[in-house]
């Protein structure tokens, strides 16, 4: 069955909002509520929009199967190297090693209530990041897997 | 007769459970030394302004690798029972 244009105009408009909107959410996720749990199942509404919008073959020309599955993986592997990476300098699993003085994110947080600096955290805003991956990886398989079986009149 | 009965056992347990939950104390949490902790020192300690992440990615750090790995399973799962098979 094919969606009418109107469908169609709006998911691609909503689309790229959606991206950065899941984006915002999973970068910030240290900062403001969120993290990369829900910032990747916005991603993944983002997806399921275009595969309710477009037919199935169409929309997988966009959203591959494969990519998905790269990312789902690659997200996994990121956040155990980083939870392993505090080993590096000897210390236990999951040590935010990075958190005051690191090259990156590695800024002294303000105690109390003041501006939120986005170069802080260490290493939680990247397992923000590789969990976002793997959430919007996983969630986009297992709609394609789902979807997958739709029987379509052209 | 079946019918009867499992009617009145029905009505047995609403009525247990109900005399169960009426003598539970909802929206009273006790105090925990663990929660003023948190909001005292989880900024210092993670580096993080959002005490929920702190939680969720320093103390917690194993339960979102468990998260993440049933995630993994799941997406597993259903690419595994929802592949394309052969005809024959």
């Amino acid at each position: 069955m094919q969606m009418s244009s109107i469908v169609k105009t709006t998911a691609d408009i909503l689309f790229p909002f959606i991206l950065i909107y899941g984006l915002y959410i999973i970068i910030h996720g240290h900062l403001t509520p969120g993290g990369g749990f829900q910032g990747g199942a916005i991603l993944a509404s983002g997806v399921l929009l275009l595969l309710l919008a477009y037919r199935y073959t169409e929309s997988t020309k966009i959203v591959r199967q494969v990519v998905m599955k790269s990312f789902e993986s690659t997200g996994l592997l990121l956040f155990i190297i980083a939870a392993l990476s505090a080993m590096v300098i000897g210390a236990g699993f999951f040590f935010n090693w990075l958190s005051p003085g690191g090259f990156i994110f590695g800024d002294v947080v303000a105690y109390g209530s003041a501006v939120a600096n986005l170069n802080t955290g260490g290493l939680i805003p990247m397992m923000n990041i590789a969990v976002g991956l793997e959430v919007v990886g996983a969630i986009s398989v297992i709609l394609l897997a789902l979807l997958s079986g739709i029987k379509e009149k052209i | 007769m079946r019918r009867k009965i499992s009617i009145i056992l029905t009505i047995l347990m609403i009525g247990m459970l109900g005399v169960i939950v009426s003598g539970l104390t909802f929206g009273e949490p006790g105090e925990h030394p663990m929660d003023r902790y948190f909001i005292e020192n989880s900024q210092i300690e993670s580096g993080a302004n959002n005490v929920v992440t702190a939680v969720l990615f320093d103390y917690r750090g194993f339960d979102t690798l468990g998260e993440a790995a049933v995630l993994f399973t799941a997406a597993l799962g259903a690419t595994l029972v929802l592949r394309k098979r052969r005809e024959d």
